[in-house]
């Protein structure tokens, strides 16, 4: 409690500086994976998705990313087990160790998950830090039990997704006359499932609550929309000259505006649950100093979630692009109709545990939804070793993540407290 | 700053194109064994001789095509097509190379021509196997097409009726074979009987050559049945 008598206002200070450092990584490099299907299948410009992306991840981390930041700030800790002060040093630690993992990982070509390094920096400074008994470890066990099953759902979907364009689409005698009449749908489904979430957990900000119910029928409407839009968009796509080899080019463009909305979904998904990597653990400091105890039912309040948001957004502009120019540049074998379909699937994945407050790799989503995808024969060839070597990180980024929130943990302590 | 991406290297390349391109090498080696049975016909051996150098360099560039598709080919690759048979694929298709050569370096040596009165028959008899290598590349060109569906609907009709009629012009070259083979029983009596024998092999070896690019588009055929 001294501690947070002495240096409130500077640890405060400190944490929003770590907390911005942080988000601007994710910005920086982790949405280049949320973008990097809609660009490598050309669906895309870079310039059309650096806006789409700034647009809606701002949107995701904003207006849905309360739930997953709630879960970061207290849910896997027992906060009546640690004192305030040790409480603050630790979540600095961890977001520290996660800023830096993440940015030699950017360095190193590495593919790191956030999420795996922040849950493994606080489990790792409240295990070690404090006490092995100050983590739930329950509820570690499900978000770990999720990140098995989240690829393999997001699979499933793309592989159904998939599936259905093949079925009603892709063998049909005219391929483009029932994409122009079916993805509509799939524009439907897009508007849905993002706008379901904004209702459900993200207009608490705004001040506006509803019912379920209410929630449901306003996506629906909104989804609506979003469809007859999109169907707009469609109309401006024209057959070209009826070469065979043009016939399926001008299905994959009808998929390509489809992509513009799976995009939307894609870095939506992804801000909502990610931002909670970079403002969980400033949102639990916040807490703490302000009320003098850690509540357990306090809201997040909205300017974390927009200082996350915003750090996103400046890392994006200011390096993300290359980075998504990069990946983009180098992805020559996906088509619309493919990329589309791990997208959506992903999404939905990612939205699902954002609404109920669980933080997940986007990335590890989004390999998983290929996978489906490949299932279904959809893609030429997939690279198991890469999927393998994707997977596998977490066994580093766990424990490193962990490893350094503890150095940095007793750094702060011996800084602060001795 | 950044090192390779690994989602970027998530999607290996297809290994349909390069088939393709195999597939184009083997069919214009294949094309020039006909040119070759013109100039030995009119017993240009200078003109067969440059036929066969041609040949021999197409049969070598496939053979480096089949290298490189092989190498391309590791067993960690989750591809929509499996892998056996790909690489079943291009060694039949590899093996109508090597025949074409064969047959044209068998004949060069031997400064082979067939009795007058068959020349004609034996010239068809090429030109129905080059149509069954030909027939084989349309049925290998659909494989992008066949990829973008799914390997579902229409496009598999398709390539079901390109095999069916693969499947007739090889039935067809089988039995102008058999034709041929009469026509030279009834001449074996009165000709060198070493150079008879070899012409028979030469009969052979066209037989097996349409026999060869029709197992290519049959292999197809076992990869859309799944």
């Amino acid at each position: 409690m001294i501690l947070i008598a002495e240096y409130g206002h500077i640890l405060i200070i400190l944490a929003c500086m770590f907390g911005f450092f942080v988000a601007w990584g994710l910005g920086a490099n982790d949405v280049a994976n949320a973008m990097a299907t809609s660009v490598g299948s050309r669906a895309l410009t870079i310039r059309q998705a650096l806006m789409i992306a700034v647009v809606f991840e701002f949107a995701g981390a904003y207006l849905a990313g309360g739930e997953v930041t709630s879960t970061i700030s207290k849910g896997m800790i027992d906060a009546s087990m640690i004192s305030p002060d040790l409480l603050v040093l630790g979540m600095l630690a961890s977001m520290l160790a996660t800023g830096i993992w993440l940015l030699l990982a950017s360095l190193k070509g590495w593919p790191v998950s956030t999420t795996h390094t922040i849950v493994g920096a606080i489990v790792g400074f409240a295990a070690v830090g404090v006490g092995v008994d100050s983590v739930h470890w329950g509820k570690i066990g499900g978000i770990a039990l999720s990140w098995v099953l989240s690829p393999a759902l997001a699979g499933i979907i793309a592989f159904m997704l998939f599936r259905s364009v093949q079925m009603f689409i892709l063998s049909a005698d005219d391929p483009f006359a029932k994409a122009q009449k079916l993805v509509p749908f799939y524009m439907f489904y897009a508007g849905f499932f993002v706008s379901l979430l904004i209702m459900l957990k993200g207009l608490k900000h705004v001040g506006v609550d509803l019912e379920a119910w209410q929630s449901i029928a306003i996506a629906v409407l909104i989804a609506t929309a979003v469809a007859l839009f999109g169907k707009f968009l469609l109309t401006r796509v024209k057959p070209s000259s009826d070469e065979k080899a043009s016939r399926f080019a001008d299905v994959e463009r009808v998929f390509a505006v489809l992509m513009i909305f799976s995009a939307c979904a894609m870095a939506f998904a992804h801000g909502s649950n990610d931002v909670s990597n970079a403002v969980g653990p400033l949102a639990a400091i916040v807490g703490v100093v302000g009320s003098g105890k850690i509540a357990a039912q306090t809201a997040v309040p909205s300017w974390v979630l927009l200082l996350g948001a915003v750090g996103l957004v400046t890392g994006l502009v200011t390096l993300g692009y290359k980075v998504i120019a990069t990946i983009g540049k180098k992805i020559t074998e996906l088509t619309p109709s493919r990329g589309f379909a791990a997208e959506l699937a992903a999404s939905s994945t990612v939205v699902m545990a954002s609404a109920f407050g669980i933080p997940l790799s986007t990335t590890h989503a989004l390999v998983g939804a290929i996978l489906g995808v490949g299932m279904a024969r959809g893609i030429g060839a997939i690279d198991l070793r890469v999927v393998g070597s994707i997977f596998a990180t977490w066994i580093i980024t766990l424990p490193a993540g962990a490893t350094l929130s503890i150095i940095f943990f007793f750094m702060f302590k011996g800084m602060f407290a001795g | 700053m950044l090192g390779t991406h690994s989602l970027t290297q998530l999607f290996a390349r297809s290994p349909i194109k390069p088939l393709q391109e195999h597939m184009g090498s083997v069919v214009s080696c294949a094309e020039h064994v006909i040119e070759f049975f013109k100039a030995s016909n009119n017993g240009d051996w200078q003109r067969a001789a440059e036929c066969y150098q041609y040949i021999k360099k197409l049969e070598n560039q496939a053979d480096d095509e089949k290298k490189q598709i092989r190498l391309q080919l590791p067993r960690s690759l989750f591809m929509a097509i499996p892998r056996n048979d790909l690489l079943t694929m291009v060694s039949h298709q590899d093996k109508v190379a090597n025949i074409s050569k064969d047959i044209a370096g068998l004949m060069l040596g031997r400064e082979m021509q067939f009795p007058e009165s068959m020349r004609d028959d034996v010239m068809f008899f090429v030109e129905s196997a080059l149509a069954v290598v030909w027939k084989a590349k349309n049925v290998i060109d659909e494989l992008d097409e066949l990829l973008e569906t799914g390997f579902s609907g229409k496009e598999v009709e398709t390539v079901k009726r390109l095999v069916s009629t693969l499947g007739h012009l090889e039935h067809d070259n089988d039995d102008i074979e058999i034709k041929i083979r009469a026509q030279l029983r009834k001449l074996e009596a009165k000709l060198p009987p070493v150079d008879v024998v070899f012409m028979y092999k030469i009969i052979d070896q066209i037989g097996k050559l349409a026999n060869s690019a029709q197992k290519v588009g049959d292999h197809v055929h076992v990869i859309v049945a799944r």
